[in-house]
Order: structure tokens, then sequence, then C-alpha cells
């Protein structure tokens, strides 16, 4: 079992005492478990069992306006009493920044929303195993598929936030995930692709023949692909790259990115960044939300922010710290975005591959291409060629390269936004992207 | 054999009576080990002119694993103590129901270190930790106000581990580690770019920053974001490609190093599994995955199963010769491991992934490709990569490029991704140079979702075809 709230209470209340003792003006600690069991299936056999159980604890610590941090996974009282004393001292010899403090005692979270994100179901690995049996019979069932590897977490977490300004909260969170990696092969090639399912409530998870259908069939349509020669084109995004694109969204306007002016949009706050139609929201308290949160990582609490109203950019992500450097208030977005999405489009899936008479639909980009300073964006691909709406055949070894400024401004949403991870947006097209082949 | 971290110290349970439990618990299966591992790793940055944060963080705990045929069971705690041992023995034998295996006994053993064991942490102090910090911001602001950003770090970490088998035989290693590292942002007319540049492995951080080296760190770095303020737009299409020696390699690294791990290859997931002996590239490539050479960032005096790590041939002549094997694929190969089988740590299972992969000097200058390549591209430095490793389709970011026109380099060129085909890229390679160069000890390769510190080398090459991501038509 997961430790309760009292026994996290305690280490943190125990650090918080300590830290006082020693010196500190204020200090913050969160303490956490998780604990995950895994099955791992090869070519429908156990391959693998995997049980993990995780306690750490991290504490910052200020004197004044001097800072320093310890993390570890020893709780026992001894281990901490020499780190904390050991932070303290690191914390004497750091160099003061007037921009160091806790949060704004009116911004922390006071009353905690029901969001449902804890499922007392416990799934014993033989029924996992049962699940993954028909997920993988399921996904071998073609001749094509010469490999397949499944996987079927269970993740329970607990934690405690507490500083010395009196906030102490935390909660239970519980995920159940289920995958499956295959691999197709015919005479010309061999090629993979794969499926996902992550929920916070068992019932919720994908059905297990679902999800070795897809995983297959996405694997056995990508097989011999052709290569096709560079030229612009029309680029549509499947809903599991699109998502991409916003999460590099989200580095650009975080408030560390902003104040360090290493962002390629600094400064555009109320000026229109994307395509007029464009709207993206924020919502930490989407109910079962695999983003939901309370409040961020140092208990500020989170309202939905609408970041993106009719094209226009409307918030940073603002954190404490980087806030005040900003002259900014925290929107408890420390540790990044909760539920992050683009509003559904007006257009449908089937209207958006017939918009062009001929488009690249990308269902995988490798390489690590996004650069947030300048906005560049150039990363390998793969995918479809689409002929007046219809597939006409699997394309790879290209790459796809634009500047984000440029793409902002290029996209069309279609309407089938589903809310499968924490990010999620609609399929997306943009317009005027380069693609390099031959 | 030193133990530097006794685990049983301070637990309730005995090394004799945790040696039963191990013992107990594989005795009918083919191979497991209890791995214990104590890191103590800190991280001190400097960004936008202030010590941004000064963290350190200690960890301990075990990782048990028990193999029965093809299956593994794992179980991992922070907890050293009877009842976590036991509990997680009992977690590994629900897994592995009637097993009836033969305990593999069998380790290699050697006497060789390649690293020194010290504590890199506690041999700098953290005042001069932060002095040379806010050295290197002063000097490089120093430099002209085209510098807009400057960030810093020092990140240092000594691993203890210990290995006890079934029937108790132990090894151990303790492990440094460091890295320095500069990144810098430039402006000019609006335009914003940015150079990183690092230096680190398996020595104190004064092995590497004395006589104010630090400051050819920061030259470094500021070089690379003044060459790419006046870059300009990269061309798209398939053209030659000449790569600079060095830190380059991590397109050996993607486009073969991976699909040579021995796990990809027994599933046959790799597209080098039915390649074994066969013409893998040009004559004249040789590659192999060493993780002896002293104080290399790769480098491991034994893995994470306690094999002794070995200088491991992949490619010879264009020939290939091995695949890069852990104890688990190597029996289930039919092989002999090479010393591969790594973990992020604790948490995780052992894989096998590379140390460092390194293409040795052949005999042309690198002066010769460039003259011998009408139009292509000149790339000196890359940001990372990433493969897939079933198509063999990989991916590298340049950070440092220039265009070739008639044979001569012309002007730099902005970050693009070269993508290319894994089995057939070395059969392009038409020209090896003799200037074999190491990276200079920052690369960590993920797999898996674990990270591990790697380490890259090779001459100057060029590759008759690969496809340039940029946008100029």
């Amino acid at each position: 079992m997961v430790k309760d709230q009292e026994f996290l209470e305690t280490k943190a209340s125990y650090c918080l005492g300590l830290a006082k003792k020693l010196g500190a003006t204020d200090s913050s600690v969160i303490v956490k478990n998780s604990i995950s069991e895994t099955v791992n299936f090869r070519n429908k056999k156990l391959d693998e069992s995997n049980r993990s159980d995780d306690l750490g604890l991290s504490i910052t610590t200020y004197i004044g306006k001097k800072k320093s941090s310890i993390s570890s996974s020893n709780l026992l009282n001894d281990n901490l009493n020499i780190l904390i004393e050991k932070c303290i001292e690191t914390t004497k010899n750091t160099p003061e920044d007037e921009f160091n403090s806790l949060p704004d005692r009116d911004l922390f979270a006071k009353e905690a929303k029901e969001l449902n994100l804890y499922d007392e179901t416990h799934i014993e690995n033989n029924q996992k195993i049962d699940y993954l049996k028909k997920l993988e019979a399921a996904a071998s069932n073609d001749k094509k598929i010469v490999n397949t590897e499944s996987s079927f977490t269970q993740n329970k977490s607990n934690f405690v936030l507490a500083n010395s300004e009196g906030f102490c909260d935390g909660y239970k969170t519980s995920s159940f995930t289920a995958s499956s990696v295959t691999v197709a092969k015919d005479e010309k090639s061999m090629e993979r692709d794969y499926e996902y399912s992550s929920k916070c409530f068992l019932k919720d998870l994908d059905d297990a023949d679902e999800l070795g259908n897809l995983a297959a069939n996405q694997t056995i349509r990508k097989l011999s692909p052709k290569k096709i020669g560079s030229e612009k084109i029309a680029i549509i995004f499947d809903k599991r790259i699109a998502k991409g694109v916003l999460s590099t969204f989200a580095s650009a306007i975080s408030s560390s990115a902003i104040s360090r002016g290493t962002s390629f949009l600094k400064d555009k706050v109320n000026q229109k960044i994307f395509s007029d139609k464009i709207n993206v929201f924020d919502k930490p308290d989407m109910l079962k939300g695999l983003g939901s949160r309370n409040f961020d990582s140092e208990g500020v609490k989170t309202d939905t922010l609408k970041l993106v109203d009719q094209g226009i950019l409307k918030h940073y992500l603002i954190d404490t710290y980087n806030g005040k450097k900003l002259n900014l208030k925290s929107n408890g977005r420390c540790g990044g975005t909760s539920n992050l999405y683009f509003e559904n489009g007006n257009i449908n899936f089937k209207d958006l591959l017939n918009s062009h008479s001929k488009s690249l639909y990308i269902t995988e980009t490798i390489g690590h291409g996004s650069n947030i300073v300048t906005g560049d964006y150039s990363v390998g691909a793969t995918g479809f060629l689409i002929e007046n709406g219809e597939f006409k055949y699997p394309i790879n070894e290209i790459t796809i390269a634009g500047n984000f400024k440029d793409m902002f401004q290029n996209i069309t949403l279609a309407n089938d936004l589903e809310f499968k991870y924490a990010t999620n947006s609609p399929t997306m097209l943009i317009e005027g992207m380069v693609v390099a082949g031959k | 054999m030193s133990h530097m971290s006794n685990f049983f110290e301070k637990s309730d349970v005995s090394r004799k009576e945790a040696e039963s439990i191990i013992s107990d618990t594989l005795q009918k299966c083919d191979d497991g080990e209890l791995y214990l591992e104590n890191s103590k790793s800190e991280s001190i940055l400097l960004d936008d002119n202030k010590i941004k944060n000064s963290s350190y963080n200690s960890d301990l705990g075990f990782g048990f694993r028990a193999i029965s045929d093809e299956v593994v069971a794992y179980s991992h705690s922070n907890e050293i103590s009877k009842n976590s041992l036991k509990q997680s023995s009992e977690n590994l034998k629900s897994t592995l129901k009637s097993v009836k295996g033969t305990y593999n006994y069998e380790i290699p053993k050697s006497n060789k270190k390649y690293y020194d064991n010290i504590n890199p942490i506690e041999q700098k102090s953290l005042n001069e930790k932060i002095k040379i910090l806010n050295d290197v911001n002063d000097y490089l602001r120093s430099k002209g106000d085209k510098v807009k950003q400057v960030t810093a770090n020092f990140l240092g970490e000594q691993k203890s581990v210990e290995i006890i088998r079934s029937g108790g035989e132990t090894l151990s290693d303790v492990r440094p580690l460091v890295r320095f590292n500069v990144s810098v942002m430039v402006e000019k007319d609006g335009r914003k770019e940015t150079g990183v540049y690092g230096v680190g492995g398996r020595q104190s951080y004064d092995s590497y920053l004395k006589d104010e080296n630090w400051k050819s760190v920061c030259d470094e770095a500021l070089r690379i974001a003044s060459v790419n303020l006046e870059s300009k737009p990269a061309p798209a299409g398939e053209m030659k490609v000449v790569l600079g020696p060095g830190w380059p390699a991590i397109l050996i690294h993607e486009a073969v190093g991976h699909g040579l791990e021995g796990d990809f290859n027994r599933k046959k997931t790799s597209a080098f599994h039915n390649l074994m002996g066969q013409k893998v590239a040009s004559e004249g490539v040789t590659i192999i995955d060493d993780g002896t050479i002293d104080n290399r960032r790769g480098s491991l005096t034994i893995d994470d199963e306690g094999t002794p790590t070995e200088k491991t041939v992949l490619i010879e002549n264009g020939i290939l010769k091995n695949f890069m094997q852990d104890r688990l694929n190597a029996r289930l190969m039919k092989t002999r491991s090479t010393g591969s089988g790594r973990r992020e740590n604790y948490r995780h299972i052992v894989l096998p992934r590379m140390r460092n992969t390194m293409m040795l000097s052949g005999k042309q200058t690198q002066e010769e490709m460039i003259k011998a390549v009408d139009k292509g591209i000149f790339a000196v430095s890359f940001g990372g990569g990433q493969v897939d490793i079933t198509s063999g389709k990989f991916v590298f970011n340049c950070t440092e490029a220039y265009e070739i026109v008639n044979g001569k380099i012309g002007s730099p060129i902005k970050g693009a991704t070269l993508i290319g085909d894994g089995p057939s890229i070395l059969k392009e390679v038409s020209m090896v140079g003799n200037d074999m160069m190491m990276d200079p000890g920052i690369g960590t390769c993920g797999k898996a979702g674990q990270g591990v510190p790697v380490g890259v080398a090779q001459p100057s090459i060029l590759i008759n075809k690969m496809t340039v991501g940029g946008t100029k038509l």
C-alpha cells in the first residue's frame, strides 16, 4: 500500500521543524511515495514483471534571500539530520537572489476540489496477464506482425507538500496504463508502431482487443514506405504529433524562458501569434484529467486559463520566482501546464484531409528539432501521402521543417479533440512547411 | 577490493542474512542478483547572472532481479531492510512460478580499474565552484554587448554499487562522474542564437578546469553562438555530407550503435538482426565499443551485472562482427556478455547499452573530403539524435554546419535535422579521415526511459548521400 497522508505529513513537519531549528527563515518540503506494478508480455508470453516502491523527499531551505535544496530517498531521521544540516550550510554559502521566496500567502490553494484522481481498485498481476493475453492475441492476428511487446502498469502515488507558511496538503492519484508496440514485416521493409491508453480509473481503460487491433493496423499500414521529393506542402499532424506543437508552445511561454529572454514568444502577450480561430486552454480541474491538480508544485492555486483567445496570446505560465522577476503574479504554473488543449476547430477530419489536393499526413516524428529561442523546427518524419482525401502510400526518411512563428499563423484544426493525454490537440493542418526527401 | 559503502551497516538485515535470501530466491533461476546502490550527486547552476540553484541528492536503494529462461522479474525499493528484501523476494517468486533452471555462477574477473576511487563533490568546495561560475559569467559578458544570456553548471556524482550473486559472490565499484557545461545566447539585429559546450568524465572537476581551462569551454560556446548569428537557411534535400571529428560520432551511435545492441537482435526487431558476418559498411570502416578507456564518461570497470567491461569490435573493415551483450541476451543468443549490461540506477532493469562507441581513423584528410564535394554540407557539431531501431531511420540535429560549394567551405547554415538509414548509411561512407577524436565527455544516451553516460569518437568522414532537413528548396 502506498504510504498514507499521516506518514508523509509527519516526515514533512519533521523536516520543516529541523530546518527552522537550524536557522532557516523559510522552507518547503515535498514527500512522495509511488508504487508501480508492471507486467510485460512479448510474443504472447510473459516477459517481465517489475515492482517499484519509490519513497522520496526534497526540501528547499531559505535564509533570507539565500536558497538551496536537497533530495533523498533515504528517509531515516538520522540521514535527514545530516542532509538538512548540509542543506543549511549550503544555503548560507549560496549568494543572495532578491527574487527567491515562497509564494505570496494569499495565493495558496485554500480548498481542495474533489477531482476524482484516485481509484482504489487494485489489479492483481493475473488480471493484468489476462488483459495482455487478449491484447496480444488481437495484436498478432495478422501474419505480417512478427513481434509484439505489450505492457500493463498500475501506479498509485501519494504526496504531501508543506511549507513554513503553514501550507500543508496533498492527495493520492492513480493511473492504469496499457500499451502495445508491434513490428510488421514484408519483403521490402520492417516497421514499428504502437497504441496506448492511460486512465486514472481502471474501468475507463480502453478495451484490450481494440488496443491490440489499433497497434497492429497502424503498423501494417506503414509497410513498404517510399521516399518522396523535396517540396513545399501542407502537413497534417495526427493528434499524437499535433499535441507536440502545443508542448513547444507551452515551453516558449514558460516564465523562465520569458524572463531569461530565451523564447521566440517573449513580449508577445496581447499580440496575435496564431490564426484567428485558435483558442488554447489550460484547465486544471477536469474530473479524472491526466493533468489535473488542485495546486501547483509550490502550493499556489491553479485556475483555468484561456492562454490564447482568437489567436491572441493572453498569459505566460508563471511561477513565483520568475513572476517576481517579471513583476507578475504567479498563476499556479510552477511545474508546467495541467490539461492543456486546443479548442476544436470547425471542420471535420474528412474535410481536413480533402482541403488540399495533395498533403502529407504525419504519424511520427523523431529528433529534438524544436528550438524555442529562434522558433526553428526541423524533425525526421514518417507518415502517408494524401491525395484528394485518400491515404495513397506510406512515406519515410523525410524531414519536415519550418518556423513556429509562421506555423502558428497557418494552423487549421479539425473538430476531433479527445482527452487521451494531459496535452491534447485535434488533428492539425499546417500550410507552407518544407519537406526534404530525395 | 574496497567496500566503500557498507549497505548493511544501518540495516536490520545482516550481509549473511541478505545472502541467504538471495540464494534462496535465485536457486532455481538461470540468473539474477541483488544490486545495491548508493549515490550522491550535486548540481550547481548559474543562470541569468545569479546562482539559480544549488542542490544535493542522496539516493539509496536496491534492485532484486530473478531470471528464468526469457522471463525477468524485478523488484526495487529504497529501504534496505529484512522486511523489504523478503517482500521483493516473494514478488519475484510469484512471477516465476515453478522455475527449473540452473543458476550460472560463472562471471569473469579482472583487476583492471579505469578510474580512481574519488568523490569529486568533496574535492572542490562550494565556494570555489560558485567562484568559477561567476567568473564564467563575467568572462563571457565582457566579450561584448551581443552576449545576452549565460548559463553554466557543475554536475558531480559518486555512485557506489555492489552486486551480490547467488552463493554470495560480491562485486563492487565506485564511480565518479563530473560534467561542466556552458551555454551562451547572443543577439544581433534582433536575431538570437545559442551556443553550448561542455567537458567531463570520471575524474575530479580540476582535471578538466585547471589553469583556467574553463575559459576555453566558454570560448567554444561563444564561437558556436556567433557562427550561428551569421547562418542562413539550410538547404533541403539529398546531398553529400562531411562530418567533422569527435562529437559528430553520435551519428555512429544512432545509425548503427543502437541497432547492434543484443536485445533488439535477439528479438529480431533490429534492422541488423540478420546481417552478422555480412558487409554493412564501406571498406575501411571499423567501429568498436570500448568500456576500458581511462576516465572516459562511458567507461566502466565492471558493468551493472558485475562483468568487467572490454573493447568490443562491432564492425571490422566493413563486416559486422559482434553485438553488444548483457548476460540475459548473451545466454539466449548462446554467446558471452561483452560487459555491456547497464542501468540508469537501481530503479531500472539491466539492458545491453553502449559505452564509448568509436569509429577508428582511416587515411584521408578532412581537406580532401571538402575538396571532393561540389554541393553539400560540412557538419561540425550536433545537438542530439534519435533512431527508429526497426525501420533503421535515424536523425540528428546540427548545431554548427556550413554549406560546401565547389570544394570550398561557404556560409554557416541554420540548425537542421539530418535523416538517414542506419543499415545503408555506412556503405555511403566514401572517405575516412586520419583525425579521430573523442567527444569532450558530455553524452547521455536514452533507451527505454533510462539515461546512461556514454562517449563517442570518430575521424572526419565523407558520406555520399544524406537528406538534409532545411527549409531552402
